[in-house]
């Protein structure tokens, strides 16, 4: 548009700006200027949003430095030291358990829904999995509390126990909540995320790939692996975007965890920390300011580690579609 | 192989049926006519309800969309219509990002914006939900004016009418439907977020009290009953997750009954 209203020769300067004020304001761009500026608030939001973080945290930054990311005691009582090794492990440790329940389980729907499934019944069980997605975390929580926990506990981690309770994972008593349950907990909500991203991928792979493996004698199967190792880097991305969902959850994991400082637990049935869930727990409860900033540099930490995340994911996410729209062109 | 597929399904499919149909099991016989109409008891006080807490939330939830959808609107109607700016890209980038983000960081950083100036209230709350929404409206908004056919516009544009008018009144009515559903999407998701109106709000037992005080909240009441040793509290837990899975997945049941014909 710009460029049609733009006669050819106003190249030099003093009348490119005589043009610039002789043309009048039109609708159109009032509109385009009013669209643009709000659409760029996102800008200011998330630059606003590292700068009131590293505000809030002023305190807990200046007098522990980098050793707030390596310290192991968290001790608001007495000496008031604050460190976030152990909460940053609780966070990982959590996330990698859901990914290893979680992502099997979502490659498995994933696939179901692209390859396997009848349309209409494609349809239900997608409507299911995001109703998954749509649950509050909370209710979740609620959940685990009083089902998923004692269930656990009464069916599950005595037998396992029993079984596997030479391994050093699976010692020490039994209350129900604790690591690997939140790590369940994870695992179910994570599901909808990486089985929906992993769906559209699977779906994205160009039927010309599958009906030459078919065309070599390829059982359904073994076309199912030629379409998952096809789709392969938009898989990683949904793995990427499911970590970065079970990183941030919140108030599920503060119900069930136990909320336990300590640097690394007794077992997997033993309480932990997570970044989020001390947030959660103690905010309300923090009674001075090096408190107060110690559990915001926290939230900085977690924003830093989700922006990471979130940006590797969505870059991976969108080289791969370009790619694999771009062969399916050719 | 097809049965570890299908065996894939089926345990996602577990605790989804086991969630709702507790829900259901546990909180229906917790709402009756007090469970409305009443406040939240004191400690060891029989009866009592939620009302304060729908009141709450539907008011931090309704502040939250007035800033949240008009922001999110017009957002993704430029991302739509300039799609050719270059700036665009990167806006429907950090849109993205954005849409990752923990709810609890977004409540952090209302906290350290808002809460350190005029403490703990209904208008931070708020804020930090519309955060939470905007990128949701953002991007259901773009998607719908993308598929409101070219020749639409392009018939508009050949009467003389202006572009902009043209995304206003012919591009906007086409993609009405889908804007709205995004946008009730969006409200569903932030009216069963605890965690941001727990670092914003806290925990409230009185009734709305003016936009500078907290209020209650039926997501965060759940949070606070839950882990209570009160019989009473959990009960009314129960009752507010009832009530809260009865609008969101009527919200989404709705939705997808609207947008039934966008999927394959």
């Amino acid at each position: 548009m710009k460029n049609l209203r733009k006669p050819a020769f106003s190249n030099n300067l003093t009348s490119k700006i005589r043009k610039i004020f002789r043309r009048r304001l039109t609708g159109d761009d009032a509109f385009k200027l009013l669209t643009m500026s709000f659409a760029s608030s996102i800008f200011i939001l998330l630059g606003l949003m590292i700068y009131e973080l590293v505000r809030g945290s002023a305190l807990s930054i200046q007098k522990f430095g980098i050793n707030f990311l390596t310290g192991t005691k968290w001790d608001p009582a007495i000496s008031q030291v604050f460190g976030a090794f152990p909460l940053i492990l609780g966070t990982l440790v959590t996330s990698a358990i859901a990914l290893f329940i979680g992502v099997p389980i979502s490659l498995g729907i994933g696939l179901a829904l692209s390859e396997y499934a009848p349309r209409r019944f494609g349809i239900v069980i997608s409507f299911l999995v995001e109703l998954l997605a749509a649950i509050p975390s909370v209710i979740y929580g609620l959940w685990g509390i009083f089902i998923l926990i004692p269930f656990l506990r009464n069916n599950v981690y005595l037998g396992l126990q029993g079984i596997l309770g030479f391994v050093p994972l699976f010692p020490g008593p039994i209350y129900g909540g604790g690591v690997l349950t939140s790590g369940i907990i994870l695992a179910i909500m994570i599901i909808p995320t990486v089985s929906a991203i992993s769906r559209d991928v699977f779906s994205a792979v160009p039927n010309a790939q599958r009906e030459a493996v078919i065309s070599l004698g390829a059982t359904k199967w073994e076309t199912a692996k030629t379409v998952m190792s096809y789709a392969r880097a938009g898989v990683i991305s949904a793995i990427i975007l499911g970590l970065g969902r079970a990183i941030g959850e919140t108030m599920a994991v503060t119900m069930v965890i136990g909320n336990k400082f300590q640097v690394l637990p007794g077992s997997l049935f033993d309480g932990w920390y997570t970044m989020a869930a001390i947030i959660a727990n103690e905010f309300t409860e923090a009674t001075y300011d090096l408190y107060v900033n110690s559990l915001v540099e926290v939230g900085l930490v977690l924003f830093f580690i989700a922006l990471l995340n979130n940006v590797l994911a969505r870059l991976v996410v969108w080289r791969a579609l370009r790619l694999v729209r771009g062969i399916a062109r050719e | 192989m097809l049965v570890l597929v299908y065996l894939a399904l089926i345990v996602a499919l577990i605790p989804l049926f086991s969630i709702l149909g507790q829900v259901v099991l546990n909180g229906t016989s917790s709402i009756n006519i007090n469970f409305l109409t009443q406040p939240t008891p004191t400690v060891g006080e029989t009866g009592g309800g939620v009302a304060n807490a729908l009141q709450g939330t539907l008011i931090t939830v309704g502040l939250a969309s007035l800033m949240g959808v008009p922001l999110g609107l017009l957002s993704g109607i430029f991302l739509s219509e300039y799609s050719e700016a270059r700036i665009s890209s990167v806006i429907r980038f950090f849109n993205d990002v954005l849409s990752g983000f923990p709810s609890i960081v977004v409540g952090i950083f209302s906290y350290a914006l808002i809460v350190t100036v005029i403490g703990f209230s209904v208008t931070a709350a708020a804020f930090s939900l519309a955060i939470i929404m905007l990128p949701i409206v953002t991007r259901t908004t773009e998607e719908a004016l993308k598929l409101v056919p070219a020749t639409l516009r392009e018939a508009a544009i050949a009467l003389g009418i202006p572009r902009w008018k043209t995304t206003l009144y012919v591009a906007l009515s086409g993609a009405k439907k889908g804007i709205a559903t995004g946008t009730l999407l969006a409200v569903a998701r932030i009216a069963g977020e605890s965690a941001p109106v727990l670092v914003t709000m806290g925990y409230w037992r009185w009734w709305f009290a003016g936009l500078n005080q907290p209020a209650a909240n039926l997501a965060l009441n759940i949070y606070v009953f839950a882990i209570s040793p009160f019989e009473n509290w959990i009960a009314l837990a129960w009752g507010s997750a009832l009530v809260l899975v009865i609008s969101i997945v009527g919200i989404n049941a709705v939705v997808r009954m609207l947008t039934r014909e966008k999927y394959r």
